[in-house]
């Protein structure tokens, strides 16, 4: 029917049947979505092994094996203890001999060495001592201390240290684990939630155990301040500058190329320009948060004045020429109608905008931000800005970069509640986008 | 009133190349075609005209299976090519629509050379041995689409720097090379000037030797100038099927006659 | 803190004047509005900003000058012969400003009297003793001309400071009156507001400017510096860098190449796997997959960018490296000493890469006009030959774009190849070797404790200039491709 005469055409048979080359062609065709899926795959599994192991190993950061022991000092014991040379000393005698006897009660006979229970608590008279002196009326009466076991000691709870890995040292023998377990046995050591670790302060190079981020958390708390308060005015001021106002010219131009191109430098850089510029040239404090908070911000305003623009433009011409149609000026324009309206958007770009900051690292390595323990909380707000202080990533990093593996434990437990903070940060985003989200 | 072609109706061969019977199709709730029965013949071409959104685009891309890439989109009832139920499970689109070629409403080569625009469904299709099988589809092609003369010097160009009317003849052309038995046309000239359109026009009569052409149109005198059969579509129905003269001349149907006079649409 | 009162001060000013020209102009038209040319707001406006920009303009500028008057002035009272051969006119004025710290801390404490502090004639070795007394960190025995430029220091700086606030006060209530004076019905007090208001925007707009300037300004002083003190020739083709801590010049090789080669070598295996992965999930997000799929997987591969770089670095060092030691390391094939490696911060790097792979593309594959695939299907191709044959070679400009972009984050990343590649730089071609990268060295070369004037911390600048031109020249390449790529579709 037609005047080709194409014998390699491969149309002319039925529709019905599927000939050879269409086969292998759709067979070519499963393949290559094939290789779609697997590639969507891939990157699911390791989002999954990604989280997994960030819960798997920073799950332990929450929890802390503790000695409960009830004890109850006479006032006779104080005075006796408060008169000796070696007061501590005397102290923990006296705890060790109450320990001893609660757990024969229990019928466990374990003996130990006394040195054994310094290698599992560390230094308990101290501890005691302190409660009684500060609190002299509960002399006689019965107390609970819930005292923190030596990292070892939670290590062994947790499975990070087995009696086939355990080394004797100084710090923890073989033989203690046999006290441990009667301890266990005898509900006296028991896993507990490890507040510390939630609100405490980093704790030195040989402590993993007392290690805790809260005041890193202040430190990335006061930074976010500094990056809210400056990138938010700034970055919308500039938006609404290009958006609105700006004439075409060079200087226009400028800008817009320097803004996307600081989008894509590198974090470091930033850093880079924090140290020659914060702290060498205007002699701003090291490690303080409102550096920090000054480099973040700088980081923070091309992502800012983005998402600003685009709240911006969402907004359709017809509401400014309704505006300046009734004799509103441009700036009144502007202030009363467009940005309002924009405003949801620029909330929502902020908050991921400060999500951003809050995770960032390598620029606060060079302004010092790590290298140093943060010990303590601020004193107000403005130590809170200007003395020096960790905040969470830099706080995680140098846990990262110490020796003792029982560091790694509290850092991937940083990690998860960096990852809480910027989780909370973004839903409150997507919700704030859900229910102010305009379509015009 | 119109300017009707004066060739009478050719009596040679009139055999169905396509027969449609109560074709229903939905796009989510909305029933965009009903019951639409329909027979089309070979070397006719055969006009569908109707005002905006009567559905005539639609029911042409069910005839190549085009609205399988919409997922929402689903088709009723059958349609036969030569026949063979083209919504057959054992039919592969892929298949069917080398059989059925398509023209869309804005030329839209590929962002290759002019010679690999035209060469893309052969390759594709494995309808060339060596290099010289293959230049001599292209030639053929070309000649076909009544474009070689003015591309042949600059076959390795890239097919978008051509004019308008030009990529859409090249569209056609790359169309024809896969040698289909049909030819579908959306609105081929709705984006050319007047001059491209009537080169179109003579190329869509000339291709009637070779193939059954289904165009669609929005303009009642190119229905007129190049069509043998009309089928006029309103809200999804097909009003009305005759031969183009008759359509033109005496509509049965009071909506056809409201239309091509210029009352609706 | 007095500075903080100033400001304080400044804004108490700029809101008086506010209340009074508003009070004012209310007064001047008789409590008819309708005769005032703006909304009284606008009068107020007018006199609290003159009032108070001009004076905080002025402060700005002033704490940014003083140091440089004060740093000139007392450099100019040592001489010479009191810079050690070892020493440089930096590190003596340094030690000058400890001193003068040390000073305010001990009158601040107590241990002096402001009297005794400024007493020239006073003993050193009593003053060195005070000055540890009270707590302040004193490097060295403070020489004499040291302990004067230090008192000169501390009273230059404390007159500035006053003569400042006066400055500033005056400035702030001279524009208040200005403002106050003008504030008459006729006067287009909106207009000038908004003037100002636009003067602000463009302020604020300049800061991306500015910003710039400070990096490039920062990074080229410097560089400068660096290649003062150190040969360019032999950082730019030198192949070995050992730099030394322990005596200052001289000893350290600081040749550029390793770095480079370690860069690019970790960048290049996280391509190889974030391009492959991210582009195939791109296309089958965009072509194939149903808005069910879609919904859930194009957000959740996005999380993997949400993720700050410091967890992948913890990824890598703790998870990936011990991994990949126990197939590739002495108890596997024996190809890998340690964790940390280029393979172990490539494929962390590659993981982190995909989304950004995948999302560019995605953009740009649906940026490909439909009427493209149509005409594909409608001559009888499958859906695989369309991507193949057609949307990916029309894409194909935008996808080179998205990947230099990937490539810049690549090179610019920092935390994961800190973490996880490795601190020996060295030129190798095994992927299983631990390598760094000129990140890496900025990062360790400016955290340590040498001092900001060797040439070990200044080679960071050095480091720091190559990774900003070569991320920016792959960025500007990047846009210019992709803009080039979406104009032909609009």
């Amino acid at each position: 029917m037609t005047d080709a005469s194409m014998d390699s055409a491969p149309v002319q048979g039925s529709l019905t049947t599927v000939d050879a080359r269409t086969r292998k062609r759709n067979a070519a065709e499963k393949r290559f979505k094939a290789y779609g899926l697997v590639a969507i795959m891939i990157g699911l599994f390791f989002l999954v092994v990604l989280a997994v192991s960030i819960l798997r190993s920073g799950i332990p950061a929450f929890t802390q094996a503790e000695v409960r022991v009830e004890f109850t000092l006479t006032q006779e014991q104080f005075d006796e203890a408060e008169s000796q040379m070696l007061k501590t000393k005397a102290y923990e005698n006296l705890f060790i001999a109450a320990l001893q006897s609660q757990l024969e009660e229990r019928g466990l006979e374990v003996s130990f060495d006394p040195a054994a229970i310094e290698r599992l608590l560390g230094k308990t008279g101290s501890t005691i001592r302190e409660h009684f002196r500060e609190n002299p009326n509960q002399i006689g009466t019965p107390v609970f201390f819930n005292l923190a076991a030596s990292s070892r000691v939670d290590g062994y709870f947790k499975g990070r240290v087995t009696r086939d890995t355990l080394v004797d040292s100084r710090f923890l023998e073989v033989s203690d684990l046999d006290l441990v377990d009667a301890l266990a046995d005898a509900g006296i050591i028991v896993s507990a939630f490890n507040w510390n670790f939630i609100t405490g302060s980093d704790s030195g190079v040989d402590n993993p155990g007392g290690a805790g981020i809260g005041v890193s958390v202040i430190g990335s708390f006061f930074m976010m301040l500094v990056v809210l308060a400056l990138s938010l005015p700034i970055g919308v001021a500039t938006s609404i500058y290009l958006e609105e106002f700006a004439p075409q010219n060079w200087f226009t131009d400028l800008i817009e190329v320097n803004i996307s191109n600081l989008a894509a430098v590198p974090s470091i850089v930033f850093g880079i320009l924090g140290l020659a510029v914060f702290i060498q040239f205007m002699h701003l404090p090291q490690s303080a948060p409102l550096v920090g908070g000054l480099v973040l911000t700088l980081m923070t305003l091309p992502t800012i004045i983005i998402s600003t623009r685009a709240s911006l433009k969402a907004v359709p011409p017809s509401i400014r020429e309704a505006a300046l149609g009734v004799g509103a000026s441009k700036m009144q324009t502007v202030f009363h109608h467009v940005l309002p309206l924009a405003a949801p958007g620029i909330l929502t770009g902020t908050i991921i905008g400060l999500a951003q900051a809050l995770g960032e690292t390598a620029p606060l390595l060079l302004i010092g931000m790590v290298g140093f323990i943060a010990r303590a909380y601020p004193e107000g707000v403005v130590s809170g800005f200007i003395d020096p202080n960790s905040a969470m990533p830099a706080q995680i990093y140098t846990w990262a970069a110490r020796a003792d593996a029982g560091f790694y434990e509290k850092a991937w437990g940083g990690i998860i509640i960096l990852l809480i903070f910027l989780l909370t940060m973004n839903i409150i985003a997507i919700i704030l986008r859900r229910r102010f989200e305009r379509r015009w | 009133m119109y300017d009707i072609p004066h060739q009478i109706q050719e009596t040679a061969v009139t055999d169905v190349k396509i027969k449609a019977k109560d074709v229903q199709v939905y796009y989510g709730d909305n029933h965009a075609i009903k019951d639409v029965s329909v027979e089309i013949e070979n070397n006719t071409v055969t006009a569908f005209i109707g005002p905006s959104g009567c559905g005539k685009s639609t029911f042409l891309r069910c005839l190549n299976r085009m609205n399988d890439t919409i997922d929402i989109c689903r088709v009723e009832g059958d349609i036969l090519i030569d026949g063979d139920d083209i919504y057959d499970k054992r039919v592969d689109p892929v298949q069917l629509r080398a059989k059925v070629g398509m023209v869309f409403q804005k030329p839209n080569p590929f962002p290759k050379s002019i010679y690999d625009n035209i060469a893309y469904g052969p390759r594709i299709h494995g309808m060339a041995r060596n290099k010289a099988e293959l230049d001599e589809i292209v030639e053929r092609a070309l000649r076909r689409g009544a474009i070689w003369d003015e591309v042949k010097d600059r076959l390795q160009a890239p097919g978008t720097g051509l004019s308008g009317g030009q990529q859409q003849r090249l569209c056609i052309a790359r169309a024809v090379a896969t040698e289909p038995e049909v030819l579908l046309m959306d609105e081929p000239c709705s984006a050319l000037d007047p001059i491209a359109t009537a080169q179109v026009e003579e190329l869509i009569d000339e291709l009637r030797q070779n193939y059954a052409v289904v165009i669609v149109t929005h303009s009642m005198q190119q229905a007129a100038r190049v069509s043998q059969k009309t089928a006029f579509f309103h809200l999804g129905n097909l009003v009305e099927y005759d031969d183009t003269s008759e359509i033109f001349t005496n509509p049965e149907d009071s909506r056809t006659e409201s239309y091509i006079t210029g009352r609706i649409g | 803190m007095p500075l903080l009162w100033l400001f304080l001060l400044v804004l108490a000013i700029a809101a008086g004047a506010f209340v009074f020209a508003r009070t004012r102009v209310l007064a001047l038209s008789g409590q008819d509005r309708r005769t005032l040319h703006s909304l009284p707001i606008y009068y107020g406006s007018n006199a609290a900003m003159k009032s108070a920009i001009p004076a905080l303009l002025v402060l700005v500028l002033w704490l940014l000058a003083q140091p440089f008057y004060v740093n000139n002035s007392v450099s100019g009272m040592i001489p010479d012969s009191a810079i050690g051969d070892s020493s440089s006119r930096s590190l003596v004025l340094a030690e000058v400003r400890r001193a003068a710290d040390g000073l305010d801390l001990a009158v601040a404490t107590g241990q002096m009297t402001e009297a005794a502090a400024r007493d020239t004639q006073a003993d050193i070795s009593d003053v060195t003793d005070r000055l540890s007394e009270a707590g302040a960190i004193v490097t060295s025995q403070i020489t004499q001309p040291v302990l004067n430029a230090a008192q000169q220091y501390r009273v230059l700086n404390s007159a500035g400071y006053r003569i400042m606030s006066v400055v500033v006060l005056l400035i702030a209530a001279a524009g208040a009156l200005w403002g106050i004076r003008e504030t008459k019905p006729d006067f287009r007090a909106r207009n000038v507001v908004e003037q100002g208001v636009r003067a602000l925007l463009i302020a604020a707009a300049s800061i991306a400017i500015l910003t710039t300037l400070g990096i490039v300004l920062s990074l080229v002083f410097n560089t400068i510096e660096f290649f003062r003190l150190y040969p360019a020739s032999e950082f730019f083709f030198g192949t070995n860098w050992a730099p030394s801590f322990s005596g200052r010049g001289g000893a350290s090789d600081l040749g550029i190449l390793p770095l480079l080669w370690g860069t690019f070598y970790i960048s290049i295996v996280a391509l190889i796997v974030a391009v492959p992965i991210g582009l195939f999930a791109a296309i089958y997000l965009s072509e194939y997959a149903g808005p069910k799929v879609r919904a859930f997987a194009k957000p959740m591969l996005e999380v993997l960018a949400g993720i700050p770089t410091i967890v992948y670095g913890l990824f890598a060092l703790l998870t990936v490296g011990p991994l990949l030691v126990q197939v590739f390391g002495d108890d596997g094939l024996g190809w890998m000493q340690a964790g940390t490696a280029v393979m172990t911060a490539g494929l962390v790097m590659g993981i982190m890469l995909i989304p950004f792979v995948s999302s560019l593309s995605d953009d740009i594959i649906n940026a490909v006009p439909q009427a493209m695939r149509d005409g594909s299907y409608g001559l009888g191709a499958t859906q695989s030959e369309t991507i193949r044959q057609v949307v990916l070679p029309a894409a194909l400009p935008g996808i080179v774009g998205a990947i230099l972009l990937a490539a810049s984050r690549a090179i610019g990343e920092t935390m994961i190849v800190v973490l996880g590649a490795g601190a020996a730089a060295r030129l190798s071609l095994n992927p299983f070797d631990a390598m760094t990268t000129v990140t890496a060295k900025i990062v360790s070369q400016l955290t340590g404790d040498s001092d900001f004037a060797s040439p070990e911390a200044l080679v960071a600048f050095a480091l720091g200039m190559t990774l900003f031109v070569i991320t920016l020249g792959l960025n500007v390449l990047a846009l210019y491709i992709v803009r080039k790529y979406r104009e032909q579709y609009e």
